[in-house]
């Protein structure tokens, strides 16, 4: 140990920018070294765009791959948005982490965004490696690329609201239980692995207001078919946003 | 700074209800810029709910706090860049970080931090700077969360039982380190269960029970306090006990524990201990095994909580 550090205070806080730069680079460090995340937001994706590329549980009319990829897009922004930043985000709410990190100079909205940005790196990486999939498989997308990338931003917002929301609420053990709930249900019965136009009419009329079947509808849109702007479902995952948000900014505790 | 001159901290009638029970009750305590103080009180004294109220975590049901001026409620997007804070029960830290990434991540919330490698070597780190925090031993958990208390060089530093799992070398390390704190002009807060931490470092002592002040001053205040003391000694048997009493300072008692051996109980001073030995001589008896014992503060202490500090 050296003795000749000085302690005469100097104190203030850093630049906002600066700050936020360090904690974006925090947080997806700390995603990508975590297997579970690494595992439920890079490879999961990946593996289940592949089976689902397989004429296994139910034949598609046109080309499987163009359906697939937007699916393995939506569930990708699910699972880093909604799943993995809800089960982070309760654990360091349980092992006191958000309280210390409340005790520094870092505004909470600055975390937040730096968790947000994170979120959106880890995007980044996974639609391209589900596309450098698809286009190994033949892919062919359709479209204006605008509105996959601002129907993607705008499902991050509602998908972190809501992750936030569950994480800021229930204990740890139980928002990592209902994040993978949530998550399974949605993959299956929110318009991702299966298209709601397997469902009943009635059913799939429900099923569509869903934030899950928003994004993989939008998606689908144009990706799949070509569309233009999808009003719809940018409308309803504003919605979502709009709600969660909120809520989350409202109940979520600290402690 | 217009609020140069205040005192680090003031807290006049602060109370804080759990429910039925009051975890404060009307607790008042002033730390002068500069002093260390230590909070010493056993379990569920109230140490860290009046830590943690003056760290803006939680809200005071009456009183007032002001931390370095302000209201740590209120102000604190103003006064946390200035306050170091050091958390009950581990670091409260990304348990998948490194120990050096998090002293970093820390030094970017200040505007001119610590140099991180430095810190992190002055506590002891250096070698396991790489090490995932939840790999590191408990000790070395509280030596990071004082690197990240100290790194964005506080005015201000609220420890909450910093010791608290180090061993004893790790222990004397930190004193020596809050000791420079003082030197450097920081103020200091710490909570504590161990006696002699007070008594070595604090330059003011608060004893807490049951949310309240019992008492407070310097160490040596407090175990000078009403002192009563002893002093034992060996001699033949059947010393005419009542002439030494007559011979001592009002208020002093004297016993023969067993045949041989003394114990004289009273307001132990310079003229207690020189009659004694004044009458002893006079008597032509020879004092051997001599000894003066004083009140520490742990005697101090139990008596005025009636309980033991780990309790």
């Amino acid at each position: 140990m050296t003795a000749t550090l000085s302690y005469v205070p100097a104190p203030g806080a850093a630049p906002r920018a600066r700050m936020l730069a360090a904690q974006t680079r925090m947080e997806l460090t700390l995603l990508l070294r975590n297997g579970e995340q690494v595992g439920l937001t890079l490879v999961v994706p990946l593996l289940l765009g592949f089976f689902f590329n397989l004429p296994l549980l139910y034949s598609l009319g046109g080309r499987r791959i163009d359906f697939v990829v937007p699916s393995i897009l939506a569930l990708s922004v699910m699972s880093a948005a909604f799943t993995g930043l809800a089960i982070g985000t309760g654990f360091e709410r349980r092992y006191a982490v958000l309280k210390r990190l409340g005790a520094t100079a870092l505004p909470r909205a600055t975390l937040l965004l730096g968790k947000t940005f994170a979120v959106l790196l880890l995007e980044v990486l996974q639609a391209g490696l589900v596309c450098a999939l698809g286009f190994a498989l033949g892919w062919h997308p359709h479209g204006d690329p605008l509105w996959p990338l601002l129907l993607i931003a705008l499902g991050t917002v509602a998908f972190g609201g809501l992750g936030l929301l569950v994480a800021g609420t229930l204990r740890a053990e139980v928002t990592l239980a209902a994040a993978n709930l949530i998550w399974m249900i949605l993959l299956f019965c929110g318009g991702i692995a299966i298209p709601l136009s397997k469902f009943p009419s009635g059913a799939a009329d429900a099923l569509r207001v869903l934030p899950s079947a928003s994004l993989s509808d939008g998606l689908h849109s144009v990706l799949q078919d070509g569309g233009g702007f999808p009003v719809r479902p940018f409308v309803t995952l504003l919605i979502w946003a709009a709600v969660a948000l909120p809520a989350a900014a409202r109940w979520f505790r600290w402690e | 700074m217009n609020d140069a001159a205040g005192p680090a901290v003031q807290v006049t009638g602060l109370v804080k209800r759990y429910g039925e029970r009051r975890a404060v009750d009307g607790l008042s305590l002033t730390v002068a810029r500069g002093e260390i103080v230590a909070l010493l009180g056993p379990n569920g004294a109230g140490k860290t709910t009046t830590i943690e109220i003056c760290e803006g975590f939680r809200r005071p049901d009456a009183g007032q706090v002001r931390v370095l001026g302000l209201d740590p409620l209120r102000d604190g997007a103003a006064l946390k860049p200035r306050v170091g804070v050091m958390l009950q029960d581990g670091v409260g830290a990304y348990t998948g970080a490194r120990a050096g990434e998090l002293v970093r991540l820390f030094a970017s919330y200040a505007r001119q931090p610590q140099d991180s490698a430095a810190l992190l070597d002055r506590v002891g780190l250096a070698d396991v700077a790489a090490t995932p925090v939840r790999r590191l031993s408990g000790g070395q958990k509280q030596r990071l969360s004082l690197a990240l208390a100290l790194v964005g060089r506080p005015e201000l530093v609220f420890l909450d039982e910093p010791t608290a799992g180090m061993d004893p070398q790790a222990r004397r390390g930190t004193w020596e380190l809050v000791a420079q704190l003082r030197a450097d002009g920081v103020s200091v807060v710490l909570t504590t269960h161990f006696l002699d931490e007070a008594e070595h470092l604090a330059d003011t002592v608060v004893v807490i029970d049951s949310g309240r002040l019992v008492a407070s001053g310097s160490p040596a205040e407090l175990a000078r306090s009403g002192a009563e003391g002893q002093i034992r000694f060996r001699a033949v048997s059947g010393l005419r006990l009542s002439s030494l009493v007559e011979a001592m300072p009002l208020g002093t008692h004297a016993l023969e524990e067993s045949p041989g051996r003394y114990l004289v109980v009273g307001e132990v001073s310079p003229q207690l201990l020189a009659s004694l030995t004044a009458w002893c001589a006079a008597q032509g008896v020879l004092a051997e095994q001599l000894s003066v014992e004083r009140r520490s503060l742990e005697d101090v202490f139990l008596e005025l909580t009636g309980r033991e500090l780990r309790a």
